[in-house]
């Protein structure tokens, strides 16, 4: 299916309290937007509604000053109701200069409100910006509200008392601005103020401005004699369940997930990875957290990575290694060596835009077919993938799970946007967190490598170290019975079945598929896999309550598959399938359910809107009609 | 800790699986060495772990009774370092080639010793590939006619012990496959050395590179092709210990003298200093003798000891998994 047209949707500032609100903030790389937008989200979780947030950053670290390919922009989009996507159109836009207004305007809504700073629109931003005459000038923006201010004059006023350099004040106009938003939606600073302190611990006078920029943005919007239908926005708090809550990112929800398998495993994990855009983070994280059982290797390449993270699995810990697109294609020998030589092993895609280099800060779930099928030789792994940020926690801790209840490597996947991306999460009690406690053989009695688990054909963990369990094992083909090489043509079936079945049989130790919202049957079924899970729900919510017969069916175990997912899939008239790629998910659907399923594809970098998803169902729904 | 190993053998180190080189292979003579060795290391059977990656020398771990992975081609030292970094107990070996640890998987080799990572790597260098039948590899010398290379091959070779020297190694020596007494000394020598312990073996390949290292082998002319370095004692060589290595500190080359008349010029062998290390690994027939022994070595700590402190400072205070997802700003709803 062509992806549709996408209309934006009215704009609704005229009322004095909204249901839901989309802000983005965009400037320069350099300008603070990741910082602004994060104590922005801090705050709007502590406020009550829920939410969930976007960081949309180039790949260049410090592009030129001023430059259209070097604004960075943080999008969240809260309410009052359930948020799981970060918004399709933008309510609120704060541009801190000439590109960040001309890269972003296209998805503000008519009657949006626009936050500029006028101090950065000089002539030489404008012209980098590509703009022929003056936009705040020529009236191209009447549609939309317009908050003009020279924030660079109001910040130098603000710290003028503290003695910064000119650049060094300049610095704290992204607090300014964050001051100013955070007025337009009653929104506390409490927790910015404090975290700005625990910052600049060292710099108290660096500190002192930022807090006193935040404070002054705060009191221009309640004193200033703002245009009309510019006013303080009340968004009702959310309706969530009661709890201990904080934000968590993707990757900081796989790291705990990794770290939480290791305790309800009762096993030590060995992270080696190689920095890689969008996957670096997560070894930054783990790297902090060994004070757990988790030590980290940063290799030299992706390859020592993954071979490192075997060797670890082989004497006796869990070995993980943790890359994009790229990386992975190069660890790919190390993974079936894994599968081979039947040692756990735990592989993370954070999914990028490809191929080759792509899109290393975009997002994209392109990779699926290498997880499945990207190996040599007759392979199969279990792929698991996250569906939201505070999905990854789950996804990690089942990836231990399965990783060393049946000896095999597991794939999962996670994306730039998950990894990214932040959402509040109810802290889950640790006392519930379900265990699966590893045992490493030790018996030297008649013992031999080749010892399985006959339920779940797993091999003995047989580590290094342990007296009368010497023995040895490679990527040679070994025999059933013993362990040793064989070249024996019989045999190489039986381990070829032996393999197969293992990962097959993780289906009986998995939860049957469910759907997320709707009916177990009817007209249309939406299937998704991964991080296209906040779009499909809010879509399918929409047209569930326009009266249409829709379900929302989101698919965790890629493999194997959910036994009854044919049989569910069956009870729908149609099924559409929409995935960030130009189709590989369908293509397993419709040959191993032999069901005619619609794609619905968007490879952009971006994440589905709401908007496109929803289309696609009426499309298809009129299609059936 | 205080008990006493069991008296073991030769025999216990051997696996129950046929050995399959080539008759002839200096490989025999290396594992039968290495055998030998096991029962006189201060280390529990189980705690013996060799990993290798591909070629004829990576089949190794199948004939030693020990813990061995026998892995993918070129990346054994990166699987090794992570076993060590998992279990800092064991006593890891690498058992690579010259086309397994110097072409594929050169940079893992590299890494592995930059970073000193405690192990013992025995490169058995045949200046072939053998398990491919008989290309020539980046140890070859040029003009070495090979399948890939029937008029002789054009690469320049690399020397395995100057790649490990410029890539910062704590250890490095030399010795030859069927010298056991020479390789079992500095085998055990590396395999006290803390740190990544580079053992370059001159392996003989009779199908494919018969006879390549015949001059540092025979009996009867190797005493002009080859010098056993000692520490402290000064550097000789013949038939009749007539031959003597000077450096010229001029032109910082190194001179082959007689050593009557020139006693007191004659330089000796010192195997802490790296320029030295240089030159002597450097040397090559047939103008120059072809230095065996510990060539270089060097006091470090090793990169699983720092990453095991690493570890331990972190683990002082005491973390719940509790505290850590509760860690930072949360709220409560009620």
């Amino acid at each position: 299916m062509e992806l549709a047209e996408e209309k934006l949707d009215e704009h609704h500032l005229d009322k004095n309290e909204v249901v839901d609100v989309v802000v983005r903030f965009a400037g320069d790389s350099g300008d603070g937007m990741q910082l602004t937008g994060s104590n922005f989200t801090q705050a709007t979780a502590l406020y009550g509604n829920d939410l969930s947030t976007f960081p949309d950053f180039p790949a260049e670290i410090r592009a030129p000053v001023g430059a259209t390919f070097g604004v960075s922009a943080f999008q969240i989009y809260f309410g009052a109701e359930d948020v799981t996507t970060a918004g399709d159109a933008v309510d609120v836009l704060v541009a801190m200069n000439p590109a960040a207004l001309v890269t972003n305007i296209g998805n503000l809504v008519t009657g949006g409100l626009i936050i500029v700073d006028s101090g950065a629109f000089t002539a030489k931003n404008l012209s980098k910006a590509k703009y022929e005459s003056h936009p705040l000038e020529d009236g191209s923006l009447a549609a939309y509200r317009i908050l003009n201010i020279d924030i660079h004059k109001q910040v130098l006023a603000a710290v003028e008392p503290f003695g910064l350099s000119h650049k060094e004040a300049l610095r704290c106009k992204n607090m300014w601005t964050l001051g100013l938003v955070m007025w337009l939606f009653d929104r506390d600073r409490s927790a910015t103020i404090e975290s700005l302190q625990t910052k600049f611990a060292s710099k108290p006078a660096i500190a002192d401005s930022n807090i006193a920029a935040l404070n002054a943005g705060h009191i221009y919007g309640e004193t200033a004699d703002l245009p009309a239908g510019i006013h303080v926005y009340k968004v009702p708090k959310a309706k969530v369940s009661p709890g201990i809550y904080r934000n968590v990112t993707g990757t900081q929800a796989l790291a705990w997930g990794l770290v939480a398998g290791s305790e309800m495993a009762d096993i030590d994990l060995l992270f080696a990875s190689y920095p890689i855009t969008p996957a670096s983070n997560l070894l930054h994280e783990l790297t902090n957290l060994k004070e757990f059982r988790v030590n980290t290797f940063q290799a030299e390449d992706e390859i020592a990575a993954v071979c490192a993270a075997i060797g670890g699995s082989f004497a006796g810990s869990l070995g993980i290694t943790s890359s994009a697109g790229p990386g992975i294609a190069l660890k790919a020998e190390g993974i079936a060596l894994a599968a081979a030589s039947e040692l756990p092993l735990i592989v993370v895609n954070t999914q990028r835009g490809g191929p080759s280099t792509g899109l290393p800060t975009k997002t994209e779930q392109s990779d699926y077919n290498m997880a499945l099928f990207g190996r040599h030789g007759d392979t199969p792994i279990p792929v698991i993938a996250a569906s939201t940020s505070i999905d990854c926690f789950d996804v990690a801790m089942e990836a231990v799970r399965i990783a060393t209840k049946y000896m095999t490597p597991v794939m999962l996947l996670s994306d730039g946007y998950l990894a990214n991306a932040a959402e509040p999460w109810k802290i889950p009690a640790v006392d519930s967190l379900p265990s699966f406690p590893v045992k490493h053989y030790d018996d030297p009695t008649e013992f031999k490598p080749s010892i399985r688990n006959e339920e779940t054909l797993a091999r003995v963990w047989a580590k290094p170290g342990t007296p009368g369990l010497e023995h040895r094992i490679g990527g040679i083909e070994r025999s059933y019975d013993t362990g040793d090489i064989s070249y024996d043509p019989d045999n190489h079936q039986k381990m070829t079945n032996l393999r197969k079945a293992k990962v097959d049989g993780i289906a009986s130790d998995i939860p049957l598929q469910e759907v997320c919202y709707g009916n177990s049957s009817g007209r249309l079924a939406v299937v998704g896999w991964g991080s296209t899970f906040g779009a499909i729900h809010q879509a399918v919510k929409r047209a569930v309550a326009e009266g249409l017969d829709v379900s929302h069916i989101q698919v965790r175990y890629l493999a194997p598959m959910p036994s009854n997912l044919g049989e569910l899939l069956a009870n729908f008239d149609a099924v559409i399938v929409p995935e960030m790629n130009s189709g590989q998910f369908i293509r397993t659907i419709r040959s191993e359910f032999l069901i005619c399923a619609d794609g619905v594809n968007k490879v952009a970098g971006q994440p589905f809107k709401i908007g496109e998803i929803l289309a696609a169902i009426h499309e298809k729904y009129q299609e059936l009609d | 800790m205080n008990q006493a190993l069991p008296t073991l053998t030769l025999k216990d180190f051997a696996s129950d699986q046929e050995v399959r080189w080539c008759p002839g292979c200096g490989d025999y003579a290396i594992l039968k060495t290495i055998q030998k060795l096991m029962p006189r290391l201060d280390t529990p059977k189980e705690n013996q772990v060799f990993v290798s990656g591909i070629g004829c020398s990576s089949r190794f771990p199948y004939y030693m009774n020990t813990f061995g992975f026998h892995t993918i081609h070129g990346r054994a030292p990166a699987i090794a370092t992570g076993v060590k970094l998992a279990n800092p107990e064991l006593d890891v070996w690498v058992i690579t080639g010259d086309g397994d640890g110097f072409s594929i998987g050169g940079n893992h080799m590299m890494h592995v010793i930059r970073r000193n990572v405690d192990l013992n790597i025995l490169l058995f260098n045949n200046e072939i590939y053998g398990l491919t039948k008989g290309q020539y590899s980046p140890t070859s010398q040029v003009g070495t006619r090979s399948p890939s290379s029937p008029t002789g091959s054009i690469d320049s070779p690399l020397s395995p012990c100057l790649v490990a020297l410029g890539s910062g190694s704590t250890f490095i020596s030399r010795s030859i496959d069927t010298e056991a007494k020479h390789l079992t000394e500095v085998v055990k020598r590396g395999h006290d050395h803390r740190g990544a312990s580079f053992i370059e073996i001159l392996q003989n390949c009779p199908i494919y590179n018969d006879g390549i290292f015949e001059q540092v082998k025979d009996k009867k002319i190797a005493p002009d092709f080859r010098v056993e370095l000692s520490h402290g004692q000064p550097i000789i060589f013949g038939k009749e210990s007539e031959k003597g290595i000077t450096l010229n500190r001029d032109s910082l080359e190194l001179e082959v003298v007689s050593v009557a008349g020139n006693e007191g010029k004659l330089l000796v062998h010192d195997e802490t200093h790296k320029i030295q290390a240089q030159l002597l690994a450097t040397m090559t027939g047939p103008d120059f003798p072809v230095a065996v022994g510990v060539i270089y070595r060097e006091e470090k700590t090793s990169f699983v000891e720092d990453s095991q402190e690493l570890v331990q400072k972190a683990r002082i205070e005491k973390s719940s998994l509790k505290s850590l997802l509760h860690s930072g700003h949360t709220w409560e709803v009620k």
